[in-house]
């Protein structure tokens, strides 16, 4: 188990043998590996769902690997080269054109940014399907909230060194919702943008966080969210605590080795997730539109504003919820509580392990009430996104308000509703598929 | 039931997502035609790069047109420039600027910067190449139906002749025949629009065809991994 004491590593006398136990003695090789992987047991029932976890893993890696590349080329660099173009939009040309290979580095990190935001997604969807963010791992779904936000602002950072149309007023848009904030709000925005508008230091410095400050605050919450996951054990489809029965040698007895059964299971769900991704890296690398919108082929122009600014597909869902309000509360502009909106529906996710009352943590023991609040939910978050990418109107402002209804009712009327269910009795050891 | 309640939900995003739609023509053209995207760069050189410039395209990705290095300096480059220079426009940016108002944009990556919801970008540039008409109130002497008083005068003018607008049927009218037959300028066109497209990602058709291979491989990864695993959870019930 992971924490536990291992035994160190003794040598059997060959070289390579030799060479781990003197490694052994100086590093947690061994009891790391064991504590984690060839010793950690997980719940022999996992199903599709826990595909997304080691995905995001993975896609975490594409972007890193990836993005190590594009630097190598890319350049922060706002004002205009010989033929008036951006020298940050030409070096992304460059990389996609000149650079050996530079299109299927430069199309692996597009489509991963997306691809990493729709495996998060269902990462997410997993936790609140089976409960997973209940005692005792709430500390890790906390984590987990956290980089989501981080890959929020990541993702924010990055969207603006293409330096496109998109990219620009994306980035203006979203750097005025600061401004909103009152007594504070104006300096607030010109210290993000480090300028009066976005321009050459908004660039350099997003930059900065995209490849370094963000990043390695990622990986930081990653370590923490895994380290967490292993001290209580993961949830599993039925929500059982595996760790209530274990056999003699202390082994649960719905417990697998993550190492090698989830390995190579995991490598399955690998290779089709790397299917999927292909299709649209090879085949749609611009994803209709939502991966790589349009706009964004042309130069940033700092005097020519679009007619239609939406944000990437990701953020439409909290960008309808901002466009929602649109009443002064309390002499306080309506953008203010936009901002506000928009915010607390990302953090809400925070307080789910203690908004969930329900007697039980999987949904397979809890009764049609809860089903069909997550149903809307979903269909709720599902509409927001879709007018999040369109135009304001006065019908889809009207939907997104009682869509935003409907979400924030969704996480604030849980404590009633998560209670009143019907509930199935759960039993003692997990189900697994005949 | 619980679909049928899904579409509900749904029915009124479809009812005002259908907006104001741009009628566009289908562009008739395909980037594997070598021989028209030869066409279309000759047309491209002629009358586009005098003014817009292709500033990411080097002269000799246009070998990849099936094109020689001797074909293409005889008759696609018209300066000093070198083999391996930019496609860039003699103009400077800032002196076009003064001279119409706006430079004109650089077309590199045009076709993909124009599609939207209405059509694909190769579309757009299809019709609105094909849409310019006479119109004395603007400077240039020029209007576009798909592009209202657009900066760019009709540099196709001497192939096509020129249209009008009648204004009681919305429909374009060709009052004077230019070089062309009508069928032969969308012809003409629809070249160009293919180089267009071509030049805004030279490796296109490269890159789907390693994107088979990289399925194929895929494919056979799974068939490999997917026994492992079996072979692995063959005791766990």
């Amino acid at each position: 188990m992971a924490g536990g004491t291992f035994e160190k590593y003794k040598s059997d006398g060959s070289l390579a043998g030799n060479l781990l136990e003197w490694v052994d003695a100086r590093f947690p090789a061994t009891s790391m590996w064991r504590g984690h992987l060839s010793e950690y047991y997980a719940p022999k029932n996992f199903n599709f769902w826990y595909f997304f976890g080691s995905l995001a893993l993975l896609v975490l890696v594409i972007q890193i690997v990836t993005g190590i590349f594009l630097v190598m080329h890319y350049k922060p660099d706002a004002s205009l080269n010989a033929n008036g173009v951006p020298i940050a939009f030409a070096s992304v040309e460059y990389i996609m054109r000149d650079v050996p290979g530079g299109w299927i580095i430069r199309y692996l990190h597009s489509t991963g940014a997306s691809a990493f935001f729709i495996v998060v997604y269902l990462h997410m969807f997993r936790g609140l399907l089976y409960g997973s963010y209940r005692k005792p791992r709430e500390l890790i779904w906390l984590f987990g909230v956290g980089i989501f936000l981080v890959l929020m602002g990541e993702a924010f950072f990055g969207y603006l060194l293409p330096w496109g149309q998109m990219s620009y007023w994306g980035a203006q848009v979203i750097v005025n919702l600061f401004g909103a904030i009152p007594v504070i709000g104006n300096d607030l925005s010109i210290l993000i943008r480090g300028d009066f508008v976005v321009g050459d230091a908004t660039l350099n410095r997003f930059f900065s966080f995209h490849v370094i400050a963000f990043p390695l605050v990622l990986i930081g919450l990653i370590a923490a969210h895994i380290l967490a996951l292993h001290e209580t054990g993961s949830n599993n489809p039925d929500g059982v605590e595996i760790k209530a029965l274990k056999d003699e040698h202390g082994i649960p007895l719905d417990g697998i080795p993550f190492h090698p059964y989830y390995t190579v299971k995991d490598i399955v769900g690998v290779t089709v997730f790397l299917m999927v991704f292909s299709i649209f890296m090879f085949f749609m690398p611009e994803g209709g539109g939502y991966f790589l919108e349009r706009p964004n082929f042309y130069p940033a122009d700092p005097l020519k504003t679009p007619p239609h600014i939406a944000p990437v597909w990701y953020f439409t869902p909290y960008y309808s919820i901002l466009r929602a309000m649109v009443w002064n509360f309390f002499g306080l502009d309506a953008k203010f509580w936009g901002v506000v909106a928009m915010g607390a529906s990302v953090v809400i996710f925070a307080f789910l392990p203690w908004l969930d009352r329900s007697p039980v943590k999987s949904i397979r023991y809890r009764g049609p009430l809860t089903k069909v609040m997550i149903a809307i939910f979903v269909v709720c978050f599902f509409i927001l996104g879709y007018l999040g990418t369109l135009s304001p109107s006065p019908t889809g402002e009207i939907i997104s308000q009682i869509c935003t209804v409907f979400y924030f009712g969704f996480f604030l009327t849980m404590p009633w509703w998560s209670r009143m269910d019907k509930f199935k009795p759960v039993p003692d050891r997990v189900t697994m598929k005949k | 039931m619980k679909k049928f309640l899904i579409a509900l939900l749904f029915a009124p995003l479809t009812a005002f997502a259908a907006g104001a739609a741009l009628h566009l023509d289908k562009w008739p053209g395909a980037v594997s035609d070598k021989a028209a995207l030869q066409n279309g760069a000759k047309l491209f050189v002629n009358y586009c790069m005098n003014c817009h410039g292709a500033s990411f395209m080097r002269y000799k990705n246009l070998l990849d047109l099936g094109l020689s290095e001797q074909q293409v300096k005889e008759n696609l480059m018209f300066t000093s420039d070198k083999i391996g220079d930019l496609m860039r426009v003699a103009a400077r940016p800032d002196e076009q600027k003064q001279w119409f108002g706006a430079a004109p944009p650089d077309l590199t990556v045009i076709a993909r910067a124009r599609g939207s919801a209405d059509g694909s970008g190769a579309d757009w540039l299809y019709t609105y190449l094909r849409s310019f008409y006479r119109d004395e109130a603007r400077p240039t002497g020029w209007n576009n139906v798909i592009f209202a008083n657009v900066g760019m005068p009709h540099a196709l003018y001497g192939l096509q002749g020129y249209q009008t607008l009648n204004h009681d049927t919305h429909k374009l009218e060709l009052v004077k025949p230019g070089q062309m037959a009508p069928a032969e300028f969308d012809k003409t066109v629809s070249d160009l629009v293919g180089f267009l497209v071509w030049m805004g990602e030279p490796q296109q058709e490269f890159r789907e065809t390693l994107g088979y291979f990289v399925l194929a491989f895929l494919a056979l990864l799974f068939v490999v991994a997917y026994a492992l695993k079996k072979e692995y959870w063959k005791d766990i019930h």
